[in-house]
């Protein structure tokens, strides 16, 4: 393509809707983008708490819920010959998503139902009460019914300013309760029985989280639509659990996935316009998920696979070192005073055969402590350690051996079994274990039958 | 039998305590006092209502009848003073929060609305967490902590609630004999300091060691005073023994009609 050709689609681009869409030259994009937003941000924060307090599933039977109150509120407006104006349909919304809240509590408390089965019917007998309305509404007056379906798939295009307004006050509300009653959100969520005996209304702290899930709902409703509007609630604040192990720091997260989600997928939809905002919002959150999945720094199995290959790494230094040190040792040829640059010189395949290593595996891991500067790896294919390698193959052998004789005398291994016993459990040594095991050498305990195989040096 | 008035100055006053969970009974007409700085072990059973009257001490479970009395005053009276220890797997120890953050919450009850935990509460937790020798897990995620450490936590959680009355629903649950000795330590330090504890036991064995006062429980009460007079070998036949099998015989043919009479 000429230089020319590429100025052209260049201009092309930029003349084009996308780039329009993308430079937030329309009001309306502007409008679309501000709701969407707002409502990511909100529900990412509150879909925090409901997955800790493991009530992820209330907002799909709200969300729900709210269908038979939208088509009533349909009905209602079409009877009395009013206009379907937006705030009877969110109070029609809102009191059947309440009801549909409240009958998942009643139905636990009083009927004896399991929540999961509480849920299901709920979710499932609202719905398909509203589906029920919604048919007599189309037979009923037709044509009329035109803004029906935006509600249950969601359509960002229908977003106007009174949404936003909406959005807005809903996010304003949300973060202020969750800024004030922090502390009482926490208890509630981590432990329901300390909240209640320390007189917590504990009660009425879940259905503030209900009613805020209400509201949530409502302001989703036009941007996502009822059936996805859980994907909202749930995905972000599970992606944030990738990132950090920190309430706090998991709100900020979840907030900010939630509202790149809605932009990203308002965005999405107005460029492909057919594709319902629902879907395209759902999908993003997903991919935001998928990265946290893979790339989250506390939980993601990426960093997780990299921390578990470096730990097994480092065993495997740790027993070369040792079996270096052993070998010398068997040979009396144990540097003994500090200043050694090096020692005898050890014949790889030695090593490989203690460990049954395949021989390139050694030469591998000799290799990388070289570069480490723990050992000397000779052409021949001999090993020496260096005066900082015999300082850790000190180390390691000394937590080798406390183990050793800590399960000949209290776990009562086998005395063959102990060494093997001890060469799995070694790594899992913490800084606590070892001044236990130290200590209880150094006090002397009596002698095992039989006594150590080998010396224990003291604690330095 | 008439029973008196619960006693007004005891720590734990318990008359004619009835509950049942959807009908079915779990405490039958339970009294029990319990002496001011007692270690009391409360034994039983496996659904002999131990966990149910501790719950119903602190409301958690509605009783049909009877009265609970704290130092003379109902639950809600004496919150302030009452220190209560969940078992451990009640709670989700996935929940993202440290040591510290778990042994705060021990202080929000005094903090009341709104208000956040400042530098006295933190000071407060970082000392009970001392007490608890995990002082250097404070920073630590609790789902990082092994079972006795969590144990562990659950108690500091209780002591920076500045409780005279302690009641623990088995702290010795799955914890390694390190655990168990400091938990221990801390009863007794905190009965050395006035304060009297309940807890609900399952290992006989240690009951004489660990409880100067002991209960026994059944559905009913079987037993309550000083260990050395209680703990004896007929009490325990009549609390483990089979006994009472026709109580709850009873209890089951009540809840089978009940659910008749409902179709």
């Amino acid at each position: 393509m000429t230089a020319f050709g590429i100025a052209t689609q260049v201009c092309i681009f930029a003349d084009s809707q996308i780039w329009r869409l993308l430079t937030l030259q329309d009001y309306n994009t502007r409008v679309v983008l501000a709701g969407t937003v707002m409502l990511g941000i909100t529900s990412g924060l509150l879909g925090v708490y409901l997955l800790l307090r493991k009530r992820a599933l209330l907002g799909d039977a709200i969300s729900h819920a709210t269908l038979p109150g939208i088509a009533f509120a349909f009905l209602w407006t079409a009877l009395i010959g009013q206009d379907k104006t937006l705030s009877v349909l969110l109070v029609g919304a809102a009191i059947s998503g309440s009801l549909g809240g409240i009958s998942v509590l009643l139905l636990r408390h009083f009927a004896r139902i399991r929540e999961d089965a509480a849920l299901g019917i709920v979710l499932s007998v609202f719905f398909g009460a509203g589906v029920a309305l919604v048919s007599v509404l189309q037979k009923f007056k037709q044509g009329n019914i035109a803004g029906l379906e935006s509600f249950i798939y969601g359509k960002v295009v229908a977003i106007t300013g009174d949404d936003v307004t909406l959005a807005t006050v809903v996010l304003v509300i949300v973060t202020v309760v969750i800024v004030a009653l922090g502390k009482e959100l926490k208890i509630l969520c981590f432990d329901f029985e300390l909240a209640r005996s320390q007189g917590w209304p504990v009660m009425w702290l879940d259905c503030l989280l209900i009613a805020m899930v209400v509201a949530v709902t409502i302001v989703g409703l036009k941007a996502i639509g009822l059936i996805m509007v859980i994907a909202l609630l749930v995905i972000p604040a599970a992606s944030a659990r990738f990132w950090t192990h920190d309430l706090n720091r998991m709100l900020l997260i979840s907030g900010l996935l939630g509202g790149l989600s809605c932009a990203v997928g308002a965005m999405a939809s107005a460029v492909f316009a057919d594709m319902p905002s629902g879907a395209t919002i759902v999908l993003c959150g997903c991919g935001f998920f998928l990265l946290s999945f893979t790339f989250g720094i506390e939980r993601g199995v990426l960093w997780t696979y990299v921390h578990q290959k470096n730990l097994r790494r480092r065993q495997e230094y740790l027993h070369m070192l040792r079996i270096c040190y052993e070998l010398l040792e068997a040979r009396k040829a144990l540097p003994t005073s500090a200043k050694v640059n090096a020692t005898e010189l050890i014949a790889i395949q030695d090593v490989a055969e203690v460990r049954t290593w395949p021989l390139r595996f050694a030469f591998k891991i000799a290799s990388e402590l070289d570069s480490r500067g723990l050992v000397v790896l000779r052409r021949s294919g001999d090993l020496q350690l260096t005066a900082r390698g015999v300082v850790q193959a000190e180390e390691a052998v000394r937590e080798h051996r406390l183990l050793e004789m800590y399960m000949m005398e209290q776990a009562e291994a086998d005395v063959g079994q102990a060494d093997r016993e001890a060469d799995y459990l070694e790594h899992g040594l913490l800084p606590e274990h070892l001044a236990v095991l130290g200590e209880s050498v150094a006090r002397g305990t009596p002698p095992p039958v039989p006594p150590s195989p080998h010396p224990i040096k003291r604690d330095k | 039998m008439p029973t008196s008035p619960p006693a007004t100055e005891l720590p734990l006053s318990v008359r004619d305590l009835t509950v049942a969970y959807h009908r079915k009974p779990v405490l039958w007409n339970v009294s029990l006092d319990i002496p001011d700085g007692k270690l009391v072990g409360l034994v039983g059973p496996n659904g002999a209502g131990k966990s149910t009257l501790l719950k119903a001490i602190i409301g958690m479970v509605p009783k049909i009848s009877g009265a609970i009395r704290i130092f003379g005053q109902t639950y809600s009276a004496s919150r302030a003073i009452v220190a209560y220890v969940p078992q451990r797997e009640t709670v989700d120890w996935d929940f993202p929060a440290t040591a510290l953050d778990v042994v705060l919450m021990g202080t929000y009850g005094r903090l009341g609305w709104f208000r956040r935990a400042g530098k006295a509460e933190r000071d407060a937790a970082y000392e009970a967490l001392a007490k608890m020798e995990i002082e250097h897990l404070a920073g630590r995620q609790i789902s990082q902590l092994s079972g006795g450490q969590q144990q562990r936590t659950f108690l500091a959680r209780a002591l920076v609630q500045n409780a005279k009355l302690f009641l623990m629903d088995e702290p010795f649950a799955a914890v390694d004999a390190a655990t168990e000795r400091a938990i221990v330590t801390l009863m007794k330090d905190l009965q050395a300091a006035g304060c009297t504890i309940v807890v609900v036991h399952h290992d006989l064995h240690t009951v004489p060691e660990y409880f100067d006062h002991l209960v026994l429980l059944n559905t009913r009460l079987v037993g309550a005073g000083p260990t050395t007079t209680v703990f004896t070998e007929r009490n325990l036949q009549k609390t483990y023994g089979g006994k009472l099998t026709l109580l709850e015989e009873i209890g089951e043919a009540m809840k089978r009609r009940d659910q008749r009479s409902k179709l």
